[in-house]
């Protein structure tokens, strides 16, 4: 076990290591200057900037700086916005993603257990059809389509929800319930084939045989035993909550990370984009290494031993 | 067994008796067919290939198969849907923005050419020519936009599914069929590549790279490869081992014919069901990419850039963003669909 963490420590420093160098460097090759009407500045004043922002020194220098900063926890100046730093407005802006991320995993996690756990139990049935027949458009639908419909018919031709407005709990909920979709439809899917896998295990009938009422097999083993596996998709959940904020902060007005992202894209805030991205690939690493950890202690199958691929 | 049961109302009482067979016919009726050792061999119904049984699996599939429909549909409709009328998709004309649909005789259904407040805005204007689908603000024709889109917004999964295909292909293939060291380092690489994001890496690329189809399918391709090397590898892992791979490898074959005869042909299945599913990963990524502005230039169209113009004036023209929106959800279920079938007809074992 210990080697194993260690191993996968390892991997993880290695693959931000890299990112952050595929970053820098692809930032280098973006076309335009970082700053607003560069063609209204003399020759000296954008030496004076360049030099205020380091851009005058060779790459390698700046390469190096850059992750010397960044090892520190700096990730270095805006430069669209005038003295705010990249860690500032990420932390100003991490509150409204990670509220309605958290809400939509939970949101789908409680809906796509109920719905995976009663379509296997009453297997075959209309219900299970029906609930099979919505994950498949919930996981096939892209989520910003779905949040425009949802924008459309719930909150113009409804009017029960703000549309696009950042205040109170209300506003939370559209992008929260647009947000949990495909984790609903992903949740039911895996739980409604795992179910119907554990239901067939000979420990079932096993505790069928020795006269447990239907309800404690369900609860005690059926039950248990089928949301083990779920953990794994926790992960991939995570990762695609976050890519989901990108367009549906845009779409619903959050003042999250994603839209600051979005917008920093549109003016080519180089180190908004640079601080963004390494933020979430570091976030995307570290849910992956936390799930795989916790999988290793609820599933006691699974040994850490000799593994390595 | 019941039959013979009604014929022999005595059978129960006799049962003790020796003459009897267990079935209850009496032992000098019974008379032994004789043994062929060589007819024991024969093969009674014709036999099945195995890409013969996998399509029957897939046939008996409804929904597999309604989606197999729609899906070629859709394909035919956007390869002439912009030539069945006289429109070209740049063409704007704007005397006739903002139309909202009208087609003769399907009134009901919406296409009524009516806006939002109710009022026929082809009578107001005086305009002849009905818009199928409407048009935009500045007055090309959406019918021909959006199967215009369709086609790129396909094309473009297509050849990055392709791309994906061959590069996976050959990078799992050397991996796992020289495993030792070589597999080591390359499935290292793959490791490094799995922890990275990848919509990050994408929006990254297509940032540097001129934005258009060609750099859309280059930064997918860039980190989309990795499933397939891993499923592929996966797969040469397991039969690298098998009896007949040896029982070939004593007969002198080659490793080139190894590989193209006996294991990339048994590898074929979970290949298909991979691209199934990358192609909508893929339709799924041009759209998000055009959605938040990284996507292609005007007047080009994909289904991703026309959801986008739709969601901006969805307030007053919805079937701007309705029809776009309707295809592309369309082509992701059915394509997921059929990637299911596909699954479960090619290899029952991975049943979810």
């Amino acid at each position: 076990m210990k080697r194993y963490l260690i191993q996968r420590i390892g991997y993880m420093i290695i693959t931000l290591f890299i990112i952050v160098t595929a970053t820098f460097f692809l930032m280098q090759m973006l076309p335009g200057t970082p700053f607003t009407n560069p063609e209204k500045l003399t020759a000296g004043q954008m030496a004076v900037l360049n030099a205020k922002y380091g851009l005058d020194q060779p790459v390698g220098i700046q390469y190096l700086r850059y992750i010397g900063n960044l090892v520190q926890g700096d990730l270095g100046y805006s430069f669209q916005h005038e003295g705010r730093t990249v860690e500032s407005m990420i932390s100003s802006r991490i509150g409204p993603s990670a509220f309605i991320g958290l809400q939509a995993l939970i949101i789908g996690a409680i809906v796509g257990m109920g719905l995976g756990i009663i379509s296997a139990l009453k297997h075959n049935s209309l219900f299970d059809y029906g609930s099979v027949a919505l994950a498949v458009l919930g996981m096939s639908i892209p989520s910003f389509v779905f949040a425009a419909l949802l924008q459309y018919y719930i909150g113009v031709k409804l009017g029960w929800l703000p549309v696009a407005l950042w205040e109170g709990y209300s506003s939370t909920l559209l992008p929260s319930i647009a947000l949990s979709v495909t984790v609903t439809a992903t949740v039911a899917r895996f739980i409604r084939s795992e179910m119907l896998e554990v239901i067939g295990q000979d420990y079932v009938i096993t505790a069928r045989a020795k006269g447990m009422t239907e309800q404690q097999v369900v609860l005690k083993h059926v039950i248990r035993n089928a949301l083990i596996p779920v953990v794994t998709m926790l992960g991939p959940l995570a990762v695609s909550i976050m890519t989901g904020t990108l367009v549906i902060e845009k779409i619903f007005s959050v003042p999250g990370l994603g839209e600051q992202f979005t917008l920093s894209i549109l003016v080519l805030d180089y180190s908004v984009i640079m601080g963004i991205t390494i933020f979430y690939s570091a976030l995307f690493i570290f849910v992956v290494f936390v799930v795989d950890i916790i999988y290793g202690f609820l599933d006691p199958r699974i040994n850490y031993k000799g593994e390595s691929a | 067994m019941t039959e013979l049961d009604a014929k022999m109302p005595h059978r129960k009482g006799n049962e003790t008796q020796s003459e009897y067979t267990p079935d209850g016919i009496p032992a000098d009726l019974f008379v032994k067919s004789p043994l062929d050792q060589s007819k024991s061999e024969e093969i009674g119904t014709p036999s099945q290939s195995f890409w013969k049984e996998a399509f029957h699996r897939l046939a008996k599939n409804k929904g597999a198969m309604i989606s197999l429909v729609l899906l070629v549909f859709l394909i035919i409709l956007a390869l002439i849907g912009p030539s069945m009328n006289e429109f070209t998709y740049r063409e704007q004309n704007l005397a006739h923005s903002n139309l909202p649909p009208k087609v003769e005789g399907m009134e009901w259904l919406g296409f009524n050419g009516l806006n939002a407040q109710g009022s026929d805005v082809y009578a107001e204007r005086q305009v002849e020519t009905n818009y199928w689908f409407g048009t935009d603000e500045f007055g090309r024709d959406l019918w021909t936009r959006v199967w215009t889109g369709t086609q790129i917004s396909l094309f473009i999964a297509v050849v990055a599914a392709a791309l994906d295909l061959i590069i996976g292909v050959i990078y799992g293939g050397i991996s796992s069929f020289y495993g030792g060291r070589v597999d080591n380092f390359m499935q290292r690489i793959i490791e490094v590549l799995m922890g990275i994001p990848n919509l990050i890496v994408i929006i990254l690329f297509i940032l540097v790279l001129e934005p258009g189809v060609r750099s859309i399918i280059l930064a997918m391709v860039i980190t989309g490869w990795v499933g397939m090397a891993r499923v592929v590898r996966g797969q040469i892992l397991q039969l690298k081992g098998q009896e007949f791979v040896l029982a070939s490898r004593t007969l002198g074959a080659s490793n080139g014919r190894l590989i193209t005869k006996h294991l990339l042909p048994n590898v074929m299945g979970p290949i298909i069901v991979t691209v199934m599913f990358t192609i909508p990963t893929a339709i799924f990524f041009e759209a998000f990419l055009s959605f938040i502005g990284l996507g292609l230039q005007a007047p080009l169209a994909s289904l991703g850039v026309l959801i986008e113009d739709g969601y901006k004036s969805m307030r007053y023209f919805p079937y701007k963003l309705i029809y776009p929106a309707l295809v592309i959800s369309t082509i992701m279920i059915c394509f997921n669909m059929l990637g299911d079938g596909l699954r479960d007809a090619l290899d029952p074992k991975m049943r979810k």
